[in-house]
């Protein structure tokens, strides 16, 4: 079943049912790393239909293991789109008035160009011999897709996390094609705390004789428990511990009392071992290390010199930025330090802070709150560009 | 918003002080209620800061440009005379540090429009007097004991804050109890006893 599984993420790799778009040799992909990528391609999904003054595009930039799939079902879970409860006709971002465009990011595993691609120079999939891709990389092939449809500016750049800091890399690099952008749970860097999270992922991944030095491909396999473990460790700061204890507490698994063994005991225990085996189905273990690694170098006060508010230097964007109270791997403080570099540029910004437990996720569930301060900013600032409603 | 006038008349005065198309930033925003007057009515490039997070939500909810913040502390991130106006309405008699805050707006906004509560009043004085504790009226409706304003002033130590500061009153208003403009040619001290609020207009 493994195998077959492996299967079915390699067919979405080169394959995608998504669209997709292909650079050629004429258009190769400038890295941070120093390098050409090319040929390369970008896997994405749209959703609505692009006015005719080009005006009404929205970009959604997803997280660490999420993809283009934001509002339709995800065709290797067969689950529903990871943003559906946002995006779709009718819903606060309204496919009805929108145009919204998701892309898989470079490094990625769902179709655009990442570690399990296969290398066109040898015929096997890159494994490491992809070079380390950053968030300006990401946006910077965001970028080549926007001009493929022929849209000048985005009305707005939206994402969560890891697709918040790619919200704020375009407003940044590309301040006059962010019409408004919406950076929620995320920063402008990644804390020393998270840069750690990250490195006990890595390893664990690394630590698995099945990774093969990355070359797990090559020798029929794939680094399962270290990317299981890995997810495990990642899961549990996306959480509250105030969340975790109202969910399982210290309640048992399907047994009366402790086994004294080293099964898993706990309700808690069990889950991880669910999320992190539901996991490695659907995600690549060197794509992890790529991910992982573009936000760890995230840090885009020091591309300017080491003042945030020189990223932000002139901006004409509407920004509105969102944190919540439980989120301890991109807290408040991280939000509120964009919000005073914005101040000091002089930005036009919004900044919430929601009330809630449920930790960094939170940022893709059912939050009321989230959906009034987004219902609120994208009202606005679409009457601000001059769209009906 | 930490005075519980029935309407917020002061808001009007401070409407007309503005003219259409300014920038603005208004601290201590509440629920939006002036920004909202002031886009609606002057279309102003309008921003707000907000200490309570509720307030926050629901500006934002309502398409205004507003974030979370002390008046406080938070001011310093803002670039000097980046806005043509600061307005700071029934909120100077709850920050920690007025002199500090006025201080502020005055490097932030080309101009400032402060409102306050007038503990001049004869009210005021007249509770004091009689009750000898400290007063509660309709309008300032706290116990000493949890009040958020913290720092009363009257009209007269408004003024003299300004001249420390070196700021010039560029425009006076003090609204008695009816929320009507006291005379224009009325002294000071006339103002300073009749008027249950203030609105100055100053620049730096």
């Amino acid at each position: 079943m493994a195998v077959l599984r492996a299967r079915k993420t390699n067919n979405e790799v080169d394959q995608p049912s998504s669209p997709v778009l292909r650079f050629g040799s004429d258009k190769p992909l400038k890295l941070d790393a120093g390098t050409l990528l090319s040929p390369f391609q970008i896997a994405y999904q749209t959703y609505g239909t692009l006015n005719d003054a080009r005006s009404n595009a929205i970009l959604v930039c997803h997280a660490l293991t999420g993809d283009q799939h934001v509002a339709s079902t995800n065709p290797v879970t067969g689950k529903p789109g990871w943003w559906e409860v946002l995006i779709g006709p009718g819903k606060i971002i309204d496919t009805n008035r929108f145009f919204v465009i998701c892309s898989n990011v470079i490094g990625g595993c769902l179709g655009s160009t990442g570690p399990a691609s296969t290398n066109p120079a040898t015929g096997k999939p890159y494994g490491l011999d992809l070079p380390i891709i950053t968030i300006r990389d990401m946006v910077r092939a965001q970028q080549m897709l926007i001009d493929h449809f022929g849209i000048e500016k985005l009305f707005c750049v939206l994402g969560g996390s890891m697709g918040g800091m790619q919200v704020l890399e375009w407003a940044s690099s590309y301040p006059e094609r962010v019409f408004s952008a919406l950076p929620i749970a995320t920063g402008a860097r990644h804390s020393s705390q998270n840069i750690a999270f990250h490195e006990v992922g890595r390893q664990a991944v690394m630590a698995d004789p099945d990774w093969h030095g990355g070359k797990y491909f090559e020798h029929g396999k794939r680094p399962e428990k270290g990317l299981a473990v890995a997810r495990m460790a990642a899961h549990i700061t996306y959480l509250s511990e105030a969340a975790l204890h109202r969910k399982f507490g210290r309640n048992l698994q399907d047994r009366e009392a402790l086994t004294f063994g080293f099964d898993a005991d706990f309700q808690i225990e069990s889950y991880l071992r669910h999320q992190g085996m539901t996991f490695v189905d659907r995600f690549d273990a060197n794509s992890y290390l790529y991910m992982t690694r573009s936000m760890d170098y995230f840090d885009l006060a020091a591309d300017h010199g080491g003042r945030l508010a020189d990223a932000f230097a002139g901006t004409k964007t509407r920004f509105c930025l969102v944190s919540f109270t439980s989120d301890w791997l991109f807290p408040t403080e991280e939000s509120r330090s964009i919000v005073h570099a914005l101040n000091a540029a002089g930005a036009s910004v919004s900044f919430v802070e929601i009330e809630t437990d449920r930790g960094h996720d939170a940022f893709l569930l059912d939050e009321p709150e989230l959906f009034a301060a987004i219902n609120g900013f994208i009202g606005s600032a679409a009457r601000a560009r001059g769209l009906s409603s | 918003m930490n005075v519980n006038f029935d309407q917020r008349v002061d808001l009007e005065v401070v409407a007309n002080l503005i003219p259409p198309q300014s920038r603005v930033l208004d601290v201590g925003s509440g629920d939006g209620s002036l920004l909202e007057l002031l886009q609606d009515t002057k279309q102003v490039d309008g921003r707000g800061l907000e200490l309570s997070q509720r307030g926050v939500n629901e500006c934002v909810a309502r398409g205004l440009s507003v974030i979370q913040g002390d008046a406080d502390k938070d001011l310093e991130f803002y670039p000097d005379k980046g806005f043509d106006f600061v307005v700071l309405s029934q909120t100077l008699q709850a920050t920690r540090n007025p002199k500090l805050v006025l201080d502020e707006l005055l490097r932030i906004g080309n101009r400032a429009i402060v409102s306050f509560p007038n503990f001049g009043h004869w009210r005021v004085r007249l509770s004091l007097f009689v009750n000898g504790r400290m007063p509660v009226t309709k309008d300032l409706p706290y116990s000493w004991y949890d009040t958020p304003n913290i720092h009363f002033c009257t009209i007269r130590d408004f003024v003299n804050l300004c001249d420390e500061l070196g700021a010039t009153v560029e425009k006076a208003t003090a609204l008695d109890a009816n929320g009507q403009k006291i005379g224009l040619s009325m002294p000071w001290w006339f103002w300073n006893f009749f008027g249950q609020q203030a609105v100055f207009l100053l620049k730096r």
